[in-house]
């Protein structure tokens, strides 16, 4: 297993390697200090900035610079938009900030998104199935904006005001003591991050059933459950034994894929409840020409999806076993 | 009706499975389709019977109807439709008498060995889960008793076997193993729906030779689902012909072989390759047209259509019971053939009436 992994992890740098390459170079089709200098900048000015960010060095040379960051997670240079800060505090700041939101939409997504599509195609076909598919079309039909803003007013806003603010535990606001930062506990992430959850759970809860759904009427539909109900195995034995470790292997593609979307995917959800994770720090860094902020959100971003497509493999091996590990 | 005709055909000993007028329905978006109509048919216990028919006519229908394996809430079962395993009606079985039922006392092995098998868990996983659900042992028994069914289907290192996934599995082996895991709780009845179909002739032969050893040995009732008489020639105590949802003749291996009397039975016969017996322009003899739609149904003979002997309005208009032909044994035909050779022979109206009644 672990020499799996490692293989996986080597077959991949070239990968990565190819990556940061575009990201740097597309980067620099433009001179950079332009960007923060603007084009009535003096050669002093572009030759001193040019300095500060090593942008005088060869390519090669600014090209390990930034590889060497991303392995030593170090990103000593300053943020242009945000004065005094560094990118590495940037990123360890609203890292866990994003996953604070993600993790649990994610993980909750799919968990009920399984279960109701487990119900669903248990009654394939039936009532129960067609309420299910259409309140799940109804609920991927509505924009984003709508359950975000309808959330922020009926969820927080309103009650606050009618409660005088104390009694309700959600804020309107997401940004609250840093995840992982002092005074952070339990029910500060309740507070501050409960309602963005639950409004992104909303929004995936449709896509997720109606594709977990479709995964659990396919395997309901395979020659291995006949075999099982012949060998008098009782309904909840088939479904929850028989097909569910079978259709482990397209809900964990599922899963895995959209993790990386999510991250910056949720910047609606960052902008809205004031949340400064990787979304909305990069959507920021983006519109405020940051390029310190911008190449290393994005090496990190990248490193991240590639940790992802990885640990999608290892999760595969271990619940398919016509995945060979060597 | 045509109540039970044959019931005096039987040996003297009390069959172990009794479907008597088994009508199969099934809820579909263009309404109500009738599948198999009034299928009665009787195994006794070390009998091996086969099912004979093409594609469509029903087999696998009945057969998943006696392991009620069809989906519960699209089926309908006829109101007269039984299914008597020892005392017990199996069409209105409650869902937990079927579960003791299935795999216990009947056992179905599949066409696809290939799929048939949950490819993400162990031979031994799989053939100890029906031993849990059946069997009071413990863990260490359930195990050996599983090495010990691999050993039976001859699957060679039964112990490293165990630990292998189907994928790592010939198809024959994987039909063993399925064979392992039908009679592994020692069932009264085997189903075997077209075993052999979807293996190699040489692997065929292996399977079957296994499954009538071990029939001996557990002293099996088999019903034999299939649409190759060789097989049927094989192993067969006994013949059902089905077509189009009817059971159309049924009789001794000897007699369907050497008398068959419906003309469908005779064709079919006909259409096997055999050595020296070829038409005038050397091509294999096959049945014209193709099996109604259940949708559209013939108002009489079901086989009219495609019968060489048809030639009166009767065959078109009326459907003919099924009632003893000339040699006592069901046949569903106006004019059941005397011979291969002869013409039709129509029978006598009191005949006709004393069947009815």
């Amino acid at each position: 297993m672990w020499g799996f992994i490692a293989r996986k992890l080597i077959y991949n740098v070239p990968v990565y390697l190819g990556i940061i390459l575009i990201v740097m170079l597309a980067l620099r089709v433009q001179d950079p200090t332009l960007m923060k200098l603007g084009k009535n900048a003096t050669p002093a000015q572009i030759e001193s900035v040019s300095k500060s960010m090593g942008l005088d060095q060869p390519f090669v040379i600014q090209y390990f610079e930034l590889l060497k960051n991303v392995v030593t997670f170090d990103f000593q240079e300053e943020s242009w938009s945000h004065g005094g800060k560094s990118v590495g505090e940037m990123l360890k700041s609203s890292i866990p900030m994003s996953l604070a939101i993600t993790v649990p939409t994610l993980g909750l997504s799919a968990i009920i998104g399984v279960c109701i599509a487990l119900v669903a195609a248990y009654y394939r076909g039936r009532a129960v199935d067609r309420v299910l598919m259409i309140v799940a079309v109804l609920g991927m039909s509505i924009s984003y904006l709508v359950y975000i803003i309808f959330g922020q007013f009926f969820g927080a806003f309103l009650p606050r005001q009618a409660l005088g603010g104390e009694n309700w535990p959600f804020e309107i606001t997401g940004y609250g003591p840093l995840f992982l930062g002092e005074g952070a506990t339990p029910m500060n992430w309740v507070s501050f991050y409960m309602l963005p959850v639950i409004i992104g759970l909303i929004v995936s809860l449709g896509y997720d059933t109606r594709f977990y759904r479709a995964v659990m009427v396919e395997e309901s539909s395979r020659d291995y459950i006949t075999t099982a109900l012949a060998k008098g195995a009782s309904k909840p034995k088939v479904i929850f034994v028989h097909m569910l470790k079978n259709a482990m292997i397209p809900i964990i593609t599922r899963v895995m894929s959209t993790l990386p979307f999510l991250i910056t995917g949720a910047v609606l959800m960052e902008i809205y409840f004031k949340i400064p994770g990787m979304g909305f720090q990069l959507i920021n860094a983006l519109t405020n020409l940051d390029f310190p902020v911008i190449q290393g959100f994005v090496a990190v971003l990248a490193a991240m999806f590639i940790l992802t497509v990885i640990a999608t493999d290892v999760l595969y091996a271990l619940v398919d076993p016509r995945v060979r590990l060597s | 009706m045509s109540d039970t005709t044959h019931s005096d055909n039987q040996a003297p000993i009390e069959p172990l499975l009794k479907v008597r007028h088994l009508s199969t329905r099934f809820k579909t978006d263009r309404g109500v389709l009738t599948a198999i109509d009034d299928v009665s048919f009787d195994l006794a216990p070390g009998e091996t019977l086969g099912i004979v028919g093409e594609s469509g006519c029903g087999k696998t229908v009945t057969s998943k109807s006696v392991m009620r394996l069809l989906p519960d809430h699209l089926t309908i079962y006829g109101d007269d439709s039984e299914i008597m395993y020892k005392d017990l009606n199996l069409v209105r079985a409650s869902a937990g008498e079927m579960r003791k039922i299935r795999g216990d006392k009947i056992a179905m092995i599949f066409q696809e060995p290939m799929t048939a098998l949950n490819p993400v868990f162990t031979i031994g996983w799989q053939l100890d889960e029906t031993l849990k659900y059946h069997t009071d042992l413990n863990k260490r028994q359930r195990r050996e008793r599983v090495i010990e069914m691999l050993r039976l289907v001859e699957i060679p290192n039964p112990e490293q076997r165990v630990k292998e996934y189907p994928h790592q599995l010939s198809g024959g082996m994987r039909q063993r193993v399925m064979i392992a895991i039908a009679l592994s709780c020692e069932p009264d009845i085997l189903i075997a729906d077209e075993p052999t179909t979807a293996l190699d002739v040489t692997i065929q032969a292996q399977i079957l030779d296994l499954m009538n050893g071990l029939k001996r040995k557990f002293n099996t009732s088999i019903m034999l689902i299939t649409h190759d008489l060789g097989v049927v020639a094989t192993v067969c105590d006994r013949v059902m012909v089905m077509y189009a949802g009817r059971v159309i003749e049924s009789g001794s291996v000897g007699e369907i072989f050497h008398n068959p009397q419906h003309p469908y039975t005779k064709a079919l016969l006909e259409s096997i390759p055999k050595h020296g017996r070829k038409r005038a322009d050397g091509r294999l003899p096959t049945i014209p047209g193709i099996v109604p739609s259940l949708w559209e149904l013939p108002e009489g003979c079901r086989f009219e259509a495609r019968c060489k002997y048809s030639d009166s309005d009767r065959c078109i208009h009326q459907e003919p019971e099924l009632r003893p032909g000339l040699s006592d044994r069901p046949v569903r035909c106006h004019y059941a053939l005397g011979s291969p050779d002869e013409r039709p022979v129509n029978l006598t109206a009191s005949a006709a009436e004393g069947a009815a009644g």
